[in-house]
């Protein structure tokens, strides 16, 4: 009886009346979790005379692509050619993600694995980092960053995204697990520093890096560059797009083609990376 | 007695004295590392530890960014809590909120990360990605403007005067009776972010055997198992998710300020961080925005510690 039992249900300890009840709850709430974002999406497709439809209706009953085409015509209008916003955007992603990883990694790599004076207290400052909101230093770094010339310059984007401490906080706790004896043995067949770190650490960490990608990438695309950059060419390209959807009214339509393109890139980033970003929050615990 | 005393003092200065030179053997030693460290604590150290720093001494002047600060002692921080009543509002919103959206939304990323991984894989994934998009959809949440809008083209108005519950459109975001709840629901639509991934992780990474272990000891279903075996085994994440949790809960202004406008009506949506905004962004008293914002860090960290100490106790 009981080994019978234990074939038919995979899990010890399961009901299936439970998993109902646990199903039914996560399908409820994950309606309530997506409606807001399945709005966003059908909006997008939504003529004109039915984006103000009343009653308002969730999902698109003819679909177009006007908005799109009117946010493209919108574009190709602009004083600055768009062209420019999203080079500004490319070079704040690639330039602030990769360095950030890099430079966290390096960073990672030692206080993680080697000792020396003064890690811990580093290691300290660097989890006290992360328990406070960012706007404590919003006023300071607006002087340091006046200081060092980066008003109006893409540095004062890219540069701090380097040191983001989240990124640097899980890499380090990620690079833990690098079992000590493969740096050791490593280090006996003659290989250098750096190389133990490029040849051997790096890909042994791609789940870490792949994560703070993305959670770079998040943060440097949400920051629309309105605490430092005033220059309307230094702008990146998701100020353009607020802009062009701040049109009011008129505006509404290519205003929900620009909310699903702010929403699709990071979301479509997240899908494909989920199991590499779960795998790196498995060792981000505090011991 | 004296010559005794006198030895102690030199073994001791000689004592200190290896100390110092060891401790300088292993930085010349360990010049490596600091190699690796220097780009990231360089950068670290400018725009996070120097501009605390900074915050805390401005805290004590009076700085309009024209004129050099001049140094005004306590005055800021007497100002604040004596005579400053939206700063005491504010403190009193911001506990409002962090307390209903700090361990609310700690308890949801537990409890769903705990739910989704009852499942297969597939099934997991896919309700991951729903309950995370929310947090990372950018300004998606403006759509909650247009279900809470104030006349009868909100979608919450048109609903309720269609079903005849109301007989008036009520100006939800005008209001500072529903201000307040509204932006907390809209917070809590985003909150499964961070801390619910680390859930999840740290869920998966629990030993199978001590499930059946703990099947052999006599526990009978999910909840015992939840309680006994799971909790006590992800305390680390625990803690992590918890000061993610709290940070968020306490900086959420970059949704207040578009949902309740700036400012709210009769500041009922000011907390310590958009308080912070106006005297750093709108009025330029750099001195008193810098006394806000040294409060708001040693207040946040002080709980955060605090939850620390609790949590450490988990399973304890």
């Amino acid at each position: 009886m009981k080994l019978d039992l234990s074939i038919r249900r995979k899990k010890i300890n399961r009901s299936t009346g439970g998993d109902i009840f646990l199903m039914t709850i996560l399908i409820l709430t994950a309606c309530f979790m997506a409606i807001p974002l399945i709005y966003t999406i059908s909006s997008a497709f939504k003529p004109m005379n039915e984006i103000f439809l009343y009653p308002p209706r969730i999902f698109v009953i003819n679909p177009t692509l006007n908005n799109f085409k009117d946010l493209a015509i919108l574009m190709s209008e602009s004083w600055v050619p768009i062209t420019r916003y999203l080079s500004n955007s490319l070079l704040i992603v690639i330039l602030g993600t990769g360095g950030h990883i890099i430079i966290a990694s390096l960073g990672a790599y030692v206080v993680s694995k080697h000792q020396f004076p003064g890690k811990k207290l580093f290691s300290e400052m660097v989890l006290l980092s992360l328990m406070f909101a960012p706007e404590v230093t919003a006023i300071p770094n607006y002087l340091v960053m006046s200081k060092l010339g980066w008003i109006n310059s893409l540095n004062s984007m890219i540069v701090p995204a380097w040191g983001y401490s989240l990124g640097f906080y899980l890499m380090s706790k990620f690079m833990q697990q690098i079992p000590d004896t493969l740096l050791e043995s490593a280090k006996i067949d003659g290989a250098s520093e750096f190389r133990i770190f490029w040849a051997i650490v790096m890909p042994y960490v791609k789940p870490a890096w792949l994560t703070l990608m993305v959670f770079s990438f998040q943060q440097l695309w949400r920051d629309q560059g309105g605490r430092f950059i005033y220059k309307e060419v230094l702008k990146p390209l998701p100020y353009a797009l607020q802009q062009i959807a701040a049109g009011g009214i008129a505006r509404q339509g290519v205003a929900m083609a620009v909310a699903l393109i702010m929403l699709l890139v990071p979301v479509i980033l997240f899908m494909f990376n989920m199991s590499k970003i779960v795998e790196t929050m498995g060792t981000s615990g505090i011991d | 007695m004296e010559t005794q005393l006198g030895m102690d003092n030199q073994t001791i200065t000689r004592r200190w004295a290896n100390r110092i030179s060891s401790l300088k053997e292993e930085i010349i030693e360990s010049r490596n590392s600091y190699l690796y460290l220097a780009p990231f604590a360089l950068i670290f150290i400018t725009f996070t530890v120097i501009p605390v720093l900074i915050a805390m001494v401005l805290s004590f002047t009076y700085y309009n960014m024209l004129e050099a600060p001049i140094w005004v002692g306590w005055q800021n921080y007497l100002k604040l809590f004596l005579s400053d009543d939206v700063f005491l509002l504010s403190v009193k919103n911001t506990f409002v909120f962090a307390i209903i959206t700090g361990p609310v939304s700690y308890l949801a990323c537990l409890l769903f990360a705990w739910m989704v991984n009852e499942f297969k894989p597939k099934i997991r994934a896919l309700f991951t990605l729903i309950f995370y998009a929310p947090s990372i959809s950018g300004n998606a949440y403006l759509v909650w403007q247009i279900m809470f809008d104030t006349d009868q083209y909100g979608y919450l108005n048109g609903l309720l005067l269609n079903i005849g519950l109301i007989n008036d459109p009520i100006p939800w975001l005008n209001d500072p009776k529903y201000i307040l709840p509204i932006v907390i629901l809209v917070v809590l639509w985003m909150s499964l972010g961070i801390s619910f991934l680390v859930f999840i992780a740290g869920l998966q990474n629990i030993d199978p055997k001590l499930y059946e272990a703990g099947a052999i000891d006599g526990i009978k279903n999910r909840w015992q198992e939840l309680w006994y075996i799971t909790l006590p085994s992800m305390r680390p994440q625990l803690m992590f998710g918890a000061i993610m949790s709290i940070t968020q809960s306490f900086a959420a202004s970059a949704q207040i300020i578009p949902m309740a406008g700036f400012p709210s009506v009769d500041y009922a949506a000011r907390t310590i961080v958009t308080h912070l905004i106006d005297y750093g962004t709108v009025r330029f008293e750099m001195g008193y925005a810098a006394a806000i914002a040294t409060i708001l860090f040693l207040g946040m960290v002080f709980l955060q510690k605090t939850v620390q100490r609790l949590l450490s106790k988990v399973g304890e």
